[in-house]
């Protein structure tokens, strides 16, 4: 899986410039690398830079908001150097993207069918008999049993999950290599939700995807992703495996945002919530951003930004608790103490 | 007399009469009417509560879950009278406040109050966060102008806001905070039946335990009844004392929280509990796929109303309404498979 990146991302700023010389750094310095058949989650809480990650990378990113710097790299193709005719054949062919609201990218006014016909025969060179075959198929495939009915409805006419499955339909249909899924079921109910993740993830393994699955529910994460980046005020705070960011947190942030969440499993009297909130990517502080909120900050973490750094071979985090004495010994210091608290 | 004064004084009367039901409802039914043709003729009926018993213990927080659709605010809009029941009975604290016109209602509103989900549309752009809390106290009671802004500075105090917050409009303040000055707002009148319609459903993680955790506060100082409504079963096992479980209209089951979530009986409850996606990465559970969508509650299926989709249906689902029946102490369940 690792020699194998599809997409590489390396200092990624995107900028929103405001009224009165506000300037938001709604994404500041990105970097990260989505392997061949991966599912990579982003996570974090509103305003945190998730959307606008995504929507840089699929160059999406209207006025007053521009990408200032850095690389998106496709199979090492940096896509910032293309045209924006050559960016339209790129989406949907080699990265599609779904959103929260499937009304978003649907069309009103046209069915369903139509609608995927006519982004097949954007990128491929098929019939139009052919593209309605093709399009009925991968209706099938989507789990509508009536495929042929459902290719003349418009989306309206359809349930939330159901939009859901045809936008699924239209973004798998000119077999993407990376599909950026962004909150794909936030507006469903759960029963739903759990339909339309566990429909994505049989498409990745059918069609040998890699997914970016942004998220703010990390029930979500912990049940479909292979590795997660962890967003606050535009920088990625902690990076690493599925299995570490829930069990080896690192980061303050991180710590605080599991123990904020009610669980089935264990039952707590009271939840840990972080004081304070996020601060707008306009004024964010000098030093980390996430210091005003943070219960271990010190006197250095008001003076600069600490890095993202490597902690362990397949962690890393953005926290001068990390870089004090480094390495080991200072491993589980955020989480004991944030444990003493409660 | 100030807040602290009477919210003790209201304490101790409601410690006297301590696992006493504050509402009652009955076999509540809300059909909206579909009009249609040209003559706008009512041409059905959307079925949005239909049949719903329960009751609600003082002190205690009943939550209600159920997917988008099932009836839940309708059935605590019914509650609070903001709605009329189309049939059955509505009984706070002993009076059948089911059918009373607004004048009579006004009595009862001051005890009951609601939070909604959204702080944006919820509060009124125009008016100062003092102006909001004291709103309720200038419509609803005398209490003069230099009483009313002690008052509201006290409520912004309890809810983790401050004075000078008072002169502030409600776009200053990011979402969290907004459910806090309409968390203020209902508590002006010293209410003591709070209707919260997913409260922290638009609010991020670590914003949401700041306002579970307050409102967990305020319930304990001030002896509030809360019908908690959400549609996030792990925020809802968090808050509530017992839970119900809504699907189309009608309630599948309700229980103790431990009893619903570690013994569910109901086949949505089962599946609706194993499709929440857990943050354990070890154990897996296995989730129960339900296949298809809620059916519209215009067009109810026959029989249990969970039919379409149940793994467990069977040929008298079709034809008969299970009833809602008690398994155990407290714990009831509608299907026809304990029966
Ligand atoms: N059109 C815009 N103009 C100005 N600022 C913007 C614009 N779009 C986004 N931003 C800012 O960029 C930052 C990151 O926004 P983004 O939408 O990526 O957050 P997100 O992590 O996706 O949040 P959510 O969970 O709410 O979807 C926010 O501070 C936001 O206010
Ligand atoms: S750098 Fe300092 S303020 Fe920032 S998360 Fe680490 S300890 Fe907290
Ligand atoms: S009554 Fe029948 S259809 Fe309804 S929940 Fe029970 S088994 Fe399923
Ligand atoms: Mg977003």
């Amino acid at each position: 899986m690792k020699e194998n990146p599809v997409l590489e991302v390396s200092n990624l700023k995107t900028y929103f410039y405001l009224e009165n010389n506000f300037v938001a750094r709604a994404v500041d310095g990105v970097d990260f690398t989505i392997h061949q058949g991966e599912t990579l989650a982003i996570v974090g809480e509103s305003g945190s830079g998730k959307s606008i990650t995504s929507l840089s990378i699929m160059q999406l990113i209207n006025k007053p908001g521009k990408i200032v710097d850095g690389t998106i790299c496709l199979e090492g193709d940096n896509l910032l150097t293309k045209s924006s005719k050559q960016m339209t054949k790129i989406r949907g062919n080699d990265i599609a993207m779904i959103f929260q609201e499937p009304m978003t990218a649907l069309n009103p006014v046209y069915t369903i069918g139509s609608q995927i016909v006519e982004t097949i025969r954007k990128h491929k060179n098929l019939s139009k008999h052919a593209a309605r075959e093709r399009v009925i198929e991968l209706l099938n495939l989507v789990g509508f049993p009536r495929a042929k009915e459902v290719m003349n409805e418009y989306p309206h006419q359809l349930s939330g999950g159901m939009r859901q499955r045809a936008m699924i339909a239209m973004a798998i249909s000119c077999d993407p290599k990376l599909l950026i899924a962004d909150e794909p079921s936030t507006a469903l109910d759960v029963t739903i939700q759990a339909q339309i993740l566990d429909l994505l993830m049989e498409m990745k393994e059918r069609l040998n995807m890699s997914i970016l699955l942004v998220t703010h529910d990390l029930g979500v994460v912990a049940e479909y992703a292979d590795r997660v980046l962890v967003m606050y005020g535009g920088q990625i705070v902690e990076e690493t495996t599925v299995e570490a960011i829930f069990e080896e947190t690192k980061h303050p942030y991180t710590i605080g945002l599991l123990e904020s969440l009610p669980s089935l499993e264990k039952e707590v009297k009271r939840l840990g919530a972080i004081k304070g909130s996020v601060p707008p990517a306009y004024l964010f502080p000098k030093g980390c951003r996430f210091a005003d909120r943070c219960p271990h900050v010190m006197d250095q973490c008001r003076e600069s930004n600490p890095e993202l750094l490597s902690i362990a071979p397949t962690h890393k985090a953005r926290c001068y608790l990390y870089e004090l004495g480094g390495g080991h010994s200072h491993d589980n210091r955020a989480k004991t103490t944030a444990e003493q608290k409660i | 007399m100030t807040i602290e004064q009477k919210q003790l004084q209201n304490k101790k009367s409601e410690q006297e009469q301590n696992n006493e039901t504050i509402m009652q409802a009955s076999h509540i039914k809300k059909y909206f009417p579909i009009k249609g043709g040209i003559f706008k003729h009512t041409i059905g009926h959307v079925k949005a509560v239909d049949d719903v018993s329960l009751s609600i213990k003082k002190g205690e927080t009943l939550g209600l879950v159920g997917e988008s659709g099932s009836g839940k605010s309708t059935l605590g809009r019914v509650l609070l009278r903001l709605l009329e029941p189309t049939e059955g009975e509505v009984i706070f604290e002993g009076k059948d406040i089911s059918h009373l016109n607004n004048r009579k209602l006004r009595a009862y509103r001051k005890h009951m109050q609601i939070v909604f989900q959204d702080p944006f549309a919820s509060l009124n752009s125009k008016m100062s966060v003092g102006e909001l809390i004291e709103e309720p106290l200038l419509v609803q009671t005398s209490v003069s102008k230099p009483e009313r802004k002690q008052m509201s500075v006290e409520l912004l105090e309890k809810v983790g806001l401050r004075a000078n917050d008072r002169a502030k409009y409600p776009h200053e303040f990011s979402g969290g905070q907004r459910q806090r000055i309409s968390i203020a707002r209902a508590l002006a009148l010293n209410p003591k039946f709070i209707i919260c319609d997913e409260p922290v459903s638009a609010l991020d993680v670590s914003i949401q335990a700041q306002v579970l955790n307050l409102m967990a506060d305020l319930q304990e100082e001030y002896h509030l009844t809360y019908l908690f409504i959400a549609h996030d079963l792990s925020v809802v096992k968090h808050i509530s004392d017992r839970v119900a479980v809504m699907y189309l209209g009608r309630i599948a089951e309700l229980a103790p929280k431990e009893q619903l979530y570690q013994n569910p009986l109901h086949p949505y409850t089962k599946a609706l509990l194993s499709s929440v996606p857990s943050t354990n990465v070890r154990e897996k559970r296995e989730k129960i796929k339900l296949s298809g969508d809620l059916p519209s509650p215009a067009n109810p299926p026959s029989g249990c109303v969970f039919r379409t989709r149940c793994p467990m249906a069977h040929d008298r689902c079709i034809s008969e309404i299970p009833a809602l029946s008690e398994m155990e102490k407290g714990h009831f369940v509608a299907c026809h498979l304990y029966e």
